[in-house]
């Protein structure tokens, strides 16, 4: 059994056993969830330290297991890790393990809410894990209808129907969409298999038909841009997250959100290469939407849950934006953008339902000075909102900065308008909110107002923070892991028709360099070696500055 | 003549009269025990089929070829069989709501409309199809009017009477006009020569107007009408048996009349069950979104599901009849599930409305999770077993859709795609009512029989093996799928 299993299986199986415990018993069944995502939080991070010991197998993936499960379909059980998931497993599971300790926030049915959590955290978990398209799409549809069921059940305020009922239709369609599209790459590419591993190792000989492709993008695109909030889809995002129970925003703005990024990245870019060097165009083009118009929202929004949903969704452009610029910069700072923000995602929405939880209100003009008596949240909230913006030192700045980088040579004018959009927009409503909540005169119907007190309520905050400045001071610790499979994606996503696309032109140096790897039949590694050297000086030399 | 091929049928209708009989010296309060007797005995049936001893399983043809057994009908028998131990279970409890001392002869109208879906699985011919159909169809007009008291049944009864005959007289009219242009009935022998009549407009005619009399059944646009009526009116039971047994028996002859007897038809004719299928799905959901009473909701869903089965007809290929067959055999345990929860919680109230519902998951939370899981798969949410096979019935749309370069086929994947989404909207709206209804009327908890209890736990196994572990079923359909196109 691969260690792989054991993360997803631990938080399923608490699930199950859940059911039969009593619904009086609130502490034994809190302490199962707890205890379960704290297995699964321990286990990914000694699944992340010794990936560089275990031995990948053909394809490259580590910790691998398969089993058959419909053989007329060639669909089985197999989950593996490389670099591009690696790091979204360890940060879903510490994220999974910061919201089931948020989760003292329910009051009500606790028993079916802390099923429903671990349903979502197992199914998401094994979601990144599985290297199986079948199990890939089953388990995100697993993990993603408990979200619909905790907003509709625990969700606040008035809003809360229409805005299950919204977020409902939303990332049903987009599911069902990329279902489409994932049937049919399926049936198109001919492997007769489910398996990524092969229907990759088949597409490199055998590529898919360039109309077949076409056709087969979009439904991918548009149906995982659905389910990341890719603009003009995103209306969902904010108004879901602002009624959300916040564990529920948690896990699904940190960690959920993810999986259709990761899917563009694992299945789009290497099987459908022409077609995204096609619509890469059109890609960086909907996340100036995402970065400036989500930007501007966020700017005027008057509720601080509103404000950092719309805020999540800006972010999600810097993402598209990795992904667009189809190099290998890019693609690393995407994956990169991908674990800090599950975790500042969770992070802000983990205070912002502190507050809730003591004011009962989340209206910015009500709130005011809680720094004086929530000190520990507020310092939390300052740190999450220089994060948000780009402060160098976190996780974010990292990633966004690699992103610039990958992107400025495909497309000058996005990377100009993304990054006054990151730096300006992202810190005017960061530092107005800073100033309007923690900051000026404390009203005084705030003065029962008590801080996170023991160790256990800071403990979640703690962990999400330290991540994220764990890997703003040693982005190494990914970059090293990502970039030798950022490199393949790549070389998939960029080798075969770089003669149509114009984009490609551009990255002209990077591709050449990859295309002869590919032609001389190198291992990819050793082409990847000084890139990696040289994003972390970059990264150096404008922290210095 | 291979007599023993049809040992199964003989015995089906045997216990059918047997019921009957019984009915003569058994008390009028201790009758509705016989139920439990017959399902003991249909379980017998099924694990001697199960095990591969009984008739079914034994594959050949008798009656000069009218009548076959091979791996389609061994699936279908088998189907029924579950669907009528189901029913039997059911009925037991519903009895007390039907006027005194008929619930014997009720059983025994199950169990003959049983023996009628036995025949339907294994017609070959045309004469055995009009028979087979007639035995469910007039078994049917009794059981749908079978509460005489009340307006509603008798009305669903003499609306499904007449709408019944109406199409009878039309698939008689189009076997005559068949039969008249090629003087064959048997299918086998049909799809020999039907390719020289391809032109022939009455020869077209008359298989359009067999499939005008199997789309009734099946209630397929634009022949659903009567569904949500009769659904609505007739006893739980009878409904839950409508749903299940008289739509796949309806599916059986479909696949055999368009694959075994007229392929060569069929294959022009792709269009024309693209249209249907998808105007179907749109029509199902379309309206059951405003509707409150619970089964006439369900009569509109399963209007719905008929247009997500013809997606497997359309399909025209082998995985597409296996995609079909995957999800009859989820759709069983689905529905069962979700009738059996209605005639539990209804029993006791003079209305059906969704309202109903409320403060269920206090008065009984395993009848809650039921209906809700029930509710959950008709929609296709994983893991359960209509996501699986809602997914195996779109793969095999766009396998045909990309082989055939028809792209009237992506149009159907995305009409059945918004047909889930739309369908979403109303089956959550069950959920709710269940879950989250505002000061409910009456909390007193439901007392659950055993036999309830132990049928209500199959048909959630059921659900749940055929969402996670498909392998086994999924084979058999394959097998049976393969048997169609020999």
């Amino acid at each position: 059994m691969s260690i792989l299993t054991y993360i997803a299986g631990w938080p399923l199986l608490a699930a199950l056993a859940l059911i039969v415990v009593p619904r009086n018993c609130r502490v034994i069944i809190r302490a199962v969830a707890v205890l379960a995502t704290l297995i699964s939080a321990v286990l990914a991070i000694k699944m992340f330290c010794g990936y560089n010991c275990a031995t990948p197998d053909a394809d490259g993936y580590r910790f691998v297991q398969q089993i058959p499960w419909v053989e007329s379909l060639g669909i089985s059980y197999h989950v593996g890790v490389d670099g591009l998931n690696v790091g979204l497993i360890l940060m879903g599971a510490i994220v999974a393990f910061a919201a089931a300790l948020c989760s003292w926030e329910i009051q009500t049915r606790e028993k079916e809410f802390y099923i429903l959590l671990l349903v979502m955290t197992g199914g998401i978990l094994s979601a990144f894990a599985s290297l199986d398209l079948f199990f890939f799409y089953f388990l995100h549809e697993l993990a993603l209808v408990p979200t619909f069921i905790m907003i509709g059940v625990w969700g606040r305020g008035e809003k809360k129907n229409y805005a299950t009922f919204q977020i409902t239709l939303y990332l049903s369609i987009g599911a069902l969409i990329a279902l489409i599209g994932l049937i049919a790459l399926y049936l198109q590419s001919g492997a007769n298999t489910f398996d990524i591993p092969k229907i990759i190792e088949h597409a490199k000989t055998n590529p898919l038909a360039v109309n077949a492709q076409n056709f087969i993008f979009p439904l991918l695109l548009f149906g995982f841009g659905i389910l990341v909030s890719l603009w003009p889809f995103h209306s969902w995002a904010p108004l879901g997250y602002g009624v959300a129970p916040s564990p529920t925003a948690m896990l699904h703005a940190g960690v959920l959100k993810k999986f259709g990024l990761y899917g563009l990245i694992r299945i789009a870019l290497p099987l459908l290469p022409q077609a995204a060097q096609s619509w890469a165009h059109v890609i960086a083009w909907l996340c100036v939407g995402n970065i400036l118009y989500v930007g501007w929202v966020a700017m005027r929004q008057k509720d601080l849950n509103l404000l950092i949903g719309n805020s999540s969704v800006a972010h999600m452009g810097f993402i598209f934006l990795g992904i667009a610029s189809l190099n290998l910069i890019g693609v690393t700072g995407a994956v990169l953008i991908m674990v800090a923000h599950g975790f500042l995602a969770a992070l802000t929405f983990a205070l912002s339902g502190y507050i809730y939880k003591q004011t009962g209100t989340l209206e910015i003009s009500a709130l005011g000075g809680l720094c004086r008596k929530l000190p520990f949240i507020g310092t939390a909230l300052l740190m999450a909102a220089m994060a948000g913006c780009g402060l160098p030192g976190f996780a974010n700045f990292v990633g966004e900065a690699t992103v610039f980088f990958g992107a400025w040579k495909m497309f000058p004018a996005v990377t100009v308008i993304a990054l006054w959009g990151a730096l300006v927009i992202g810190g005017i409503y960061m530092t107005r909110t800073i100033r309007n909540v923690l900051h000026g005169p404390l009203p005084e119907k705030w003065n029962s107002l008590s801080d996170a007190s023991n160790a256990w309520r800071k403990l979640p905050y703690a962990l999400l923070l330290a991540s994220l400045l764990v890997f703003g001071f040693v982005p190494k610790l990914l970059t090293e892991k990502i970039n030798p499979d950022a490199q393949k994606i790549v070389a998939m996503a960029t080798s075969l028709g770089s003669t149509a696309a114009p984009a490609v032109v551009v990255s002209a140096p990077l591709t050449t360099s990859v295309l002869t790897d590919v032609a001389s039949a190198k291992a990819p590694e050793a082409g990847a070696l000084p890139e990696t050297v040289s994003i972390g000086n970059r990264q150096l030399a404008i922290e210095n500055k | 003549m291979n007599s023993s091929l049809i040992m199964l049928e003989i015995s089906v209708i045997g216990l059918g009269l047997v019921l009957m009989l019984a009915d003569l010296f058994v008390p009028a309060e201790r009758r509705r025990f016989i139920g439990y007797a017959a399902i003991a005995a249909l379980g017998v049936l099924l694990v001697t089929s199960l095990s591969g001893n009984g008739s079914c399983g034994q594959f050949g043809t008798a009656f000069g070829g009218m009548f076959v057994n091979d791996a389609l009908s061994l699936f279908f028998k088998q189907l029924f069989i579950v669907a009528a131990i189901l029913v039997l279970f059911m009925a037991a409890e519903f009895s007390d709501k039907l006027a005194e001392g008929s619930v014997a002869e009720y059983y025994s109208l199950i169990v003959f409309a049983l023996a009628g879906m036995l025949f339907a699985a294994s017609s070959n011919d045309f004469t055995m199809l009009f028979v087979s159909i007639e035995l469910i169809t007039i078994t049917f007009y009794v059981l749908v009017s079978f509460q005489r008291s009340k307006l509603q049944s008798l009305e669903a009864g003499v609306k499904y009477l007449i709408l019944g005959a109406l199409s009878s007289s039309f698939m008689v009219f189009g076997i005559a006009l068949i039969w008249g242009t090629t003087g064959e009935l048997n299918f086998t022998k049909l799809a020999a020569v039907a390719p020289q009549f391809a032109d022939s407009r009455i020869f077209l005619l008359g298989v359009l107007l067999v499939l005008v009399g199997l789309g009734f059944k099946i209630a397929a646009f634009p022949f659903q009408i009567w569904a949500p009526d009769v659904y609505q009116g007739a006893p739980t039971p009878t409904t839950a048996f409508l749903a299940i047994g008289s739509k796949a028996a309806g599916f059986v002859l479909l696949l055999r009349v368009l694959f075994t007897a007229v392929p060569s038809v069929t294959a022009h004719w792709a269009n024309l069950l693209i249209v249907i299928s998808g105007i179907t799905i749109l029509y199902g959901n379309l309206c059951a979104i405003p509707q409150r009473n619970l089964k006439r909701l369900l009569g509109y869903s399963s209007i719905a599901h008929a247009g997500y089965l013809l997606l497997g007809v359309a399909a025209l290929s082998a995985s597409g009849q296996s995609a079909l067959l995957y999800y009859l055999g989820g759709y069983v345990f689905t529905v069962m599930a979700a009738f059996f929860v209605i005639t539990l919680v209804m029993r006791q109230l003079a209305t059906e409305d969704i309202s109903g519902l409320a403060g269920l998951n206090q008065r009984s939370p395993l009848l809650a999770a039921t209906l809700t899981i029930a509710m959950v798969s008709l929609a296709g949410i994983p893991p359960l077993a209509g996501f699986f096979g809602k997914f195996v019935l779109l793969k095999a749309v766009i396998e045909t859709a990309q082989t055939t370069g028809n792209h009237g086929y992506y149009c159907l994947a995305f009409t059945a795609l918004a047909g889930v989404i739309i369908s979403l909207y109303y089956y959550f709206g069950v959920i709710r009512a269940i879950y989250w209804s505002k000061n409910p009327a009456d909390l007193s908890p439901i007392e659950l029989s055993s036999p309830a209890k132990l049928s209500i736990w199959a048909c959630l196994a059921g659900i749940f093996w055929l969402g996670l572990f498909p392998n086994t079923v999924l084979n058999m359909t394959n097998l049976a799928a393969a048997a169609l196109g020999k």
